[in-house]
């Protein structure tokens, strides 16, 4: 049994993640893509289109990836957890099949369009194409987030005799007091990844200078969606959020900020230190007091519940993983706030271009706004233990009643291998597309 | 309102199968027919422009039981775990075969992502025909040992076969030599279906000898449907029972003989889009015609402890089903209208096109 909760989570965990790669860049990106199609529009520069187009090819290699991988995480919630569908299908099932029809055909349906119909449809309609792609692909995360929502903070159901959630408000689930702001913050971490992605890119062009006009057009593109991004990742959307989790889920929110003992007149905020789950304390602390109660409560001396207030089987079941997903989060944020105020303030003076440090630096951050949003999706999926459905539905009666754990590892080997394979095409791909540039007249 | 939901659930599947019925049919037709590279770039041009606006119908289909029928969700999908795993590999490989074999231009990488598209189309048609031949033969519900069920009366595990390969087994496997036969079924009708399609949006070197494969493959296909009709009377003795009671729904297999019949006269057929046309009869006949005669029932039980699945003990509340009309209903004229529009826009032969680039 409890192998078989460790493969089914290990599964899911993992094919989430390479999953969630893909749609994170994507949304960000069609958002990027459908401005510089607007700039063409409106200068008729040729540069901006050029742009766009090049940006859709890679998007478009993100966007086959994040379908292959997509479709295994709906079939997973009946393979590996079939339990936890047969009780909440009549609810969770609503929002992944609206997920399927409003937003997931949309984008794609419009993409090949986008992508092969520009010179059919002329380019008001190609504009309008490209925004029906960045429509849908920010449903899909509106939907998508919706479903987790629920699973966060229940909401508009009745539980019947034998044990099924039903849906008795439908109204509900899109007024879950935990979707807007989760869905906001998401998105604009979104924007952060790919605005981090396409000034890369154009890091590289100037630094190896070549295309180095497209270079610098990405560079100044992606620093200033950078930083209003970063910007709003961590006020108001991420401050919201953590709001949230105090209100809604106070164990999940004691282990996230490492608060062992409950202080009563204010409590500190950790930025270093070990959890250490023998002791009950953190290691190597350092720590500023009574900030977390503000922050949390904008009170200076405000009580916040530490984990010794909760029953064991109330915390979340690995406090450490909690925990430093929390923080890697939060403090990979903070550095992409300040490398984009710098990138902003040299690029306002006209410097930026010719700062090799800054562009090395900006190039080499690519992996970390991915790091960041999938500890952070990680944060709040372990806060969630051990239930499925916050408080009402524990992870281990989710799982398939008849799929023993050795068939569960055996699945986990195979999506390990061939992800393996997928990630390996996904970067020589992505590699060749920006090798050859948007000036390339190939394909 | 379950039947409604199982009427529009009927309506996604047969949507996926004609709709990427044609891009599996395609691959088949790649796999043994395509030989110069010519033909194969069309062919895989033509069931790569549409296959994820596609595969969304299966995304839709997947989506809709899960919200419409929760527990049938839960024991099909965990009771058929390896397949299905095994058909998401499939897809994977199919979709990364059609999107990334133009990226390079060497013949070696061609060649993989040629064989990794149409070796997945056929075992993922041949899977999808196992899958309805599982459907209708039934499972081992519960898996009643010696008069008690192991699990609860829903829930079951299929090995992937049975030593005996035979539907008639107390327990029998996903595979065994009649769903093999509906396996088959599905494959000759994609094959095609796709040589249709083919037919219909390429100027391939190969289009006019598909006419007279396509002529072949009828003929098997003739003798594939009267002998499954013989051996699913021995499989499930009540297959008949509803066509019986409720003639009216003898229109499917009618729709089916209709696409079948026509199929023989295929070079004759002027219009291609009419060749078209009988083979998606053929595919929403053969789905209807499976589904209609199991109705209400999803999933049969094949030992007397447990009770069948049916669209009334898996289903979900009524007030579920009825919010879900309304956005349904929404979507589902959107989803019509998208594809309309799609298919407008890049109509004519994919060789003619000109993609802008």
């Amino acid at each position: 049994m409890e192998d078989m909760i460790f493969y089914d989570r290990l599964q899911f965990a993992f094919t989430i993640t390479f999953h969630y790669i893909f749609p994170q860049l994507t949304m960000g990106l069609s958002l990027i893509i459908v401005f510089l199609k607007w700039k063409y529009l409106r200068s008729n520069v040729e540069k901006y289109n050029n742009a766009a187009k090049f940006l859709m090819k890679i998007f478009a290699i993100n966007f086959t990836m994040g379908v292959v991988t997509g479709i295994p995480m709906e079939f997973q919630f009946g393979t590996n957890w079939a339990k936890f569908s047969e009780l909440t299908g009549g609810i969770i099932g609503q929002t992944l099949a609206m997920e399927g029809m409003f937003s997931f055909f949309l984008e794609s349906s419009f993409l090949a369009l986008f992508i092969f119909g520009e010179k059919l449809m002329g380019q008001k309609l190609h504009f309008i194409t490209g925004f029906l792609v960045f429509l849908g692909s920010w449903a899909s995360g509106w939907f998508i987030l919706a479903t987790n929502a629920w699973m966060q903070h229940p909401v508009g159901y009745e539980i019947l005799e034998n044990g099924k959630f039903v849906l008795n408000n439908f109204g509900a689930l899109f007024s879950n007091p935990w979707l807007l702001p989760a869905f906001l913050h998401n998105q604009m971490a979104s924007v952060v990844t790919s605005s981090f992605v396409v000034a890369a890119i154009g890091a590289f062009y100037v630094l190896r200078n070549k295309q180095v006009e497209y270079g610098k057009l990405f560079l100044k593109i992606g620093v200033i969606f950078g930083l209003v991004s970063s910007l709003l990742v961590a006020f108001p959307t991420g401050d919201w959020n953590a709001k949230n989790v105090a209100k809604y889920q106070p164990a999940a929110f004691a282990a996230m900020e490492g608060i062992f003992e409950t202080e009563h007149a204010g409590a500190e905020i950790v930025l270093i230190g070990q959890p250490n789950m023998v002791e009950k304390k953190l290691d190597n602390k350092i720590a500023v007091p009574n900030i977390l109660s503000f922050l949390t409560y904008q009170e200076w001396d405000k009580q916040i519940i530490g984990m010794d207030k909760f029953k064991e089987e109330e915390l979340p079941d690995n406090v450490p993983a909690l925990y430093y997903s929390y923080h890697i989060m939060v403090g990979l944020g903070t550095i992409f706030i300040g490398v984009m105020l710098l990138a902003f303030f040299f690029l306002w003076r006209r410097k930026l271009y010719n700062l090799k440090p800054l562009l090395w630096t900006i190039m080499f951050l690519v992996p970390f706004p991915y790091i960041a949003n999938i500890t952070g999706w990680y944060t709040v999926e372990l806060g969630r233990q051990p239930y499925l459905v916050y408080g009402l539905l524990k992870t281990s009666d989710g799982i398939s009643p008849t799929v023993s754990s050795g068939n569960t590892l055996f699945t986990l080997l195979g999506f390990v291998a061939l992800y393996m394979l997928l990630g390996l095409l996904f970067l020589v791909l992505v590699g060749k597309t920006i090798n050859e540039g948007p000036n390339s007249k190939t394909h | 309102m379950e039947i409604f939901w199982f009427i529009a659930i009927a309506i996604v599947l047969v949507m996926f199968f004609i709709l990427d019925g044609y891009d599996f049919g395609a691959g088949i037709i790649h796999l043994f027919f395509a030989k110069k590279e010519k033909d194969k770039e069309v062919i895989t041009k033509s069931a790569g422009l549409f296959w994820d606006s596609n595969e969304v119908w299966l995304v839709a289909a997947g989506g809709m039981l899960f919200m419409a029928f929760p527990t049938f969700y839960a024991s099909v999908f965990s009771g058929f775990y390896l397949p299905l795993i095994i058909v998401l590999w499939l897809i994977i490989f199919r979709a990364i075969g059609l999107e990334f074999r133009g990226q390079f231009k060497y013949r070696m990488w061609k060649d993989i992502w040629d064989k990794s598209f149409g070796v997945s189309s056929l075992l993922l048609a041949l899977f999808f025909g196992i899958a309805l031949g599982n459907i209708v033969r039934g499972v081992n519900l519960g898996i009643v040992k010696t008069g008690v069920s192991a699990h609860e009366p829903h829930y079951f595990f299929l090995p992937l076969w049975d030593s005996s390969f035979s539907p008639l087994s107390q327990n029998p496997g996903i595979i065994d030599w009649f769903t093999i036969i509906i396996g088959l079924i599905s494959v000759v009708t994609l094959a095609i279906h796709g040589a249709n399609w083919i037919i219909l949006k390429t100027n391939a070197s190969i289009n006019n000898k598909l006419k007279s494969v396509i002529f072949k493959l009828n003929i098997l296909l003739t003798l594939l449907t009267i002998f499954s009709i013989v051996v699913w009377q021995i499989v499930n003795p009540n297959s008949l029972d509803n066509f019986i009671n409720k003639p009216y729904l003898l229109v499917f297999p009618l729709i089916y003989f209709t696409g079948l019949l026509g199929t023989f006269f295929i070079r004759r057929i002027q219009k291609d889009s009419h060749a078209f046309l009988l083979s998606s009869l053929l595919i929403l006949g053969g789905i209807t015609s499976s589904l209609a005669s199991l109705f209400p029932v999803l999933l049969p039980s094949i030992n007397n402890v447990n009770p069948s699945l049916t669209i009334y003990n898996t289903t979900t509340s009524e007030y579920g089903l009825s919010v879900a009309l309304v956005w349904g209903i929404i979507g589902f004229i959107l989803l019509f209208g998208y594809m309309i529009i799609q298919k407008r826009l890049l109509k004519g032969k994919i060789d003619k096109m000109d993609y802008g680039h």
